[in-house]
């Protein structure tokens, strides 16, 4: 390993070439000037972490900051596209302007994915006042949930003031993306005993609002008792309970109340300070967690040490403990190119 | 895996009819072949087609037509396209589409048309090659 093996994390994600029908400066101007098309190409090439991402996500940051981010998320079917639907009609009646991300996981075997969440949110199309973005899981390992943050800024920095974040409430990963929302709702539907389930698999919890969907089947009322049975056995004495809301998206009952709920929340509250240095904390973990792994790995490859490394183990029996904490020792040694 | 670029596709069904087998087949082969495809569904408008097509950014718009009027509703997606900056675009034309017509859509932009009974590997096979030479 070379003297400036730090030095040269910068130019690692410059390798790949491809011809670019648009600067990145040229598509950042364009969602500040509002131009749809823009944006929806920088979600794009941010999204497939084309070389300089992340150079024009800093272009972007300074432009965010005025957008809440609402996560919606719940077990299959229970409605969450069409809740998110009916939510942003009424936001907009409100005056608001508003960006929904809706996340779909992709197939493991083919890579590639059916984004199907659109199919329920047909009314909301020709709105103007409306973005709409389906994405893909993509097997990201964790990146997902930086990838659904960077969507929310562009969003935000295009000047949608409210993002609703739609994921289905299974895989960790898809827990780790509406955690970076400000406030999360849990759609729970009758009939299927939802709450106790989900609260065993550690997703309850999360929630700021729970959502009773499908209020107009029979069994809403049961499920209702369940949670806040749940909600008030885990509560710390004097906490407030989350609110608990019946709705029904299609009959677009309770909209307007899970509305004024969404939108009550006092922003900056000290669980807010707290829950925003919890997301800055992860989000800078876990950039540079992508990054430290990138460029070692790619320096380690191309130096070839690691091949090296590989036919000690293989030929000479030494265990992969030493190897990765000699590596280690090397790091540490030049642990002060961080300081300063 | 690393996040990589993905072939993004639209599958809309614009028009009247109700069916929606041949779309679905299409849809469902097409992320087997390794596609992010958007499927929207029934009774879409060139407008609300337009709309998704740009704020998704794909690559390639399919329009799955049985009703007889792919001439009008193909044409008014491409103006729409055009009118969004989108004439990059591609547009694909499946369904039920009578021979003598296949060149008129071609002349309108569209980049092929499939008739009912195409294998979905034809379709992914000419996506594939198309959008990696553009
Ligand atoms: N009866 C009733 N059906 C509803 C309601 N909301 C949604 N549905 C139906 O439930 C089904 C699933 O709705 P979606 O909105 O797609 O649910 P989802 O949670 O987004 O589903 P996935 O994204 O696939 O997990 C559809 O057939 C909807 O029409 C409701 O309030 N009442
Ligand atoms: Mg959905």
């Amino acid at each position: 390993m070379t003297e400036n093996f730090f030095l040269r994390f910068m130019d690692i994600h410059i390798k790949k070439t491809k011809t670019a029908d648009h600067s990145w400066e040229s598509l950042v101007a364009g969602v500040q000037a509002r131009n749809i098309r823009a944006m929806a190409r920088l979600i794009t090439r941010v999204e497939n972490r084309e070389p300089g991402w992340k150079e024009a996500m800093k272009a972007v940051y300074p432009l965010t900051g005025s957008a809440r981010i609402f996560g919606i998320t719940g077990s299959p079917g229970a409605g969450k596209s069409s809740l998110t639907c009916e939510i942003a009609e009424e936001l907009v009646k409100r005056g608001h302007q508003v960006g929904i991300i809706a996340v779909d996981p992709s197939s493991p075997f083919s890579g590639g994915a059916l984004l199907g969440d659109r199919l329920r949110m047909k009314k909301i199309f020709t709105m103007k006042e409306i973005f709409i973005r389906s994405m893909a899981t993509r097997g990201m390992l964790g990146g997902l949930s930086q990838a659904a943050r960077d969507v929310a800024r562009i969003m935000d920095a295009f000047g949608k003031d409210i993002i609703l974040i739609e994921t289905v409430g299974v895989g960790q990963d898809e827990i780790e993306v509406v955690k970076t929302a400000d406030r999360v709702m849990m759609v729970c539907i009758p009939g299927q005993g939802d709450g106790i389930q989900a609260l065993k698999a550690g997703v309850m919890e999360i929630a700021d609002i729970y959502i009773i969907n499908k209020a107009d089947l029979p069994g809403a009322d049961e499920v209702m008792a369940d949670i806040c049975a749940m909600l008030n056995l885990s509560s710390q004495n004097g906490q407030a309970l989350p609110p608990v809301l019946k709705t029904s998206a299609l009959k677009n009952q309770g909209i307007s109340e899970l509305a004024d709920s969404l939108l009550s929340h006092p922003a900056g509250s000290s669980k807010d300070t707290l829950r925003r240095e919890i997301q800055a904390r992860e989000e800078i973990l876990s950039l540079m967690e992508n990054d430290v792994f990138r460029a070692i790995r790619s320096r380690w490859e191309q130096s070839g040490a690691l091949t090296a490394e590989v036919r000690k183990m293989v030929e000479e029996n030494k265990d992969p403990y030493s190897i990765v904490s000699e590596l280690l020792q090397q790091i540490d040694g030049k642990a002060d190119l961080f300081s300063s | 895996m690393e996040p990589e670029s993905k072939i993004r596709v639209l599958i809309a069904k614009p028009g009247l009819d109700g069916h929606e087998r041949g779309a679905h087949v299409v849809a469902y082969g097409l992320r087997d072949a390794g596609f992010e495809v958007i499927y929207t569904g029934l009774r879409q408008t060139p407008r609300q087609i337009v709309n998704t097509a740009i704020q998704e950014d794909v690559d390639v718009v399919g329009l799955s037509i049985l009703c007889g009027a792919h001439l009008s509703l193909t044409q008014m997606v491409i103006n729409g396209l055009k009118e969004g900056g989108a004439e990059d675009i591609l547009v694909l034309v499946g369904g039920i589409v009578p021979e003598e017509d296949i060149p008129r859509l071609k002349e309108m932009g569209v980049g092929e048309v499939f008739t009912a009974g195409t294998p979905v590997s034809a379709v992914s096979n000419f996506i594939r090659a198309a959008v990696s030479a553009s």
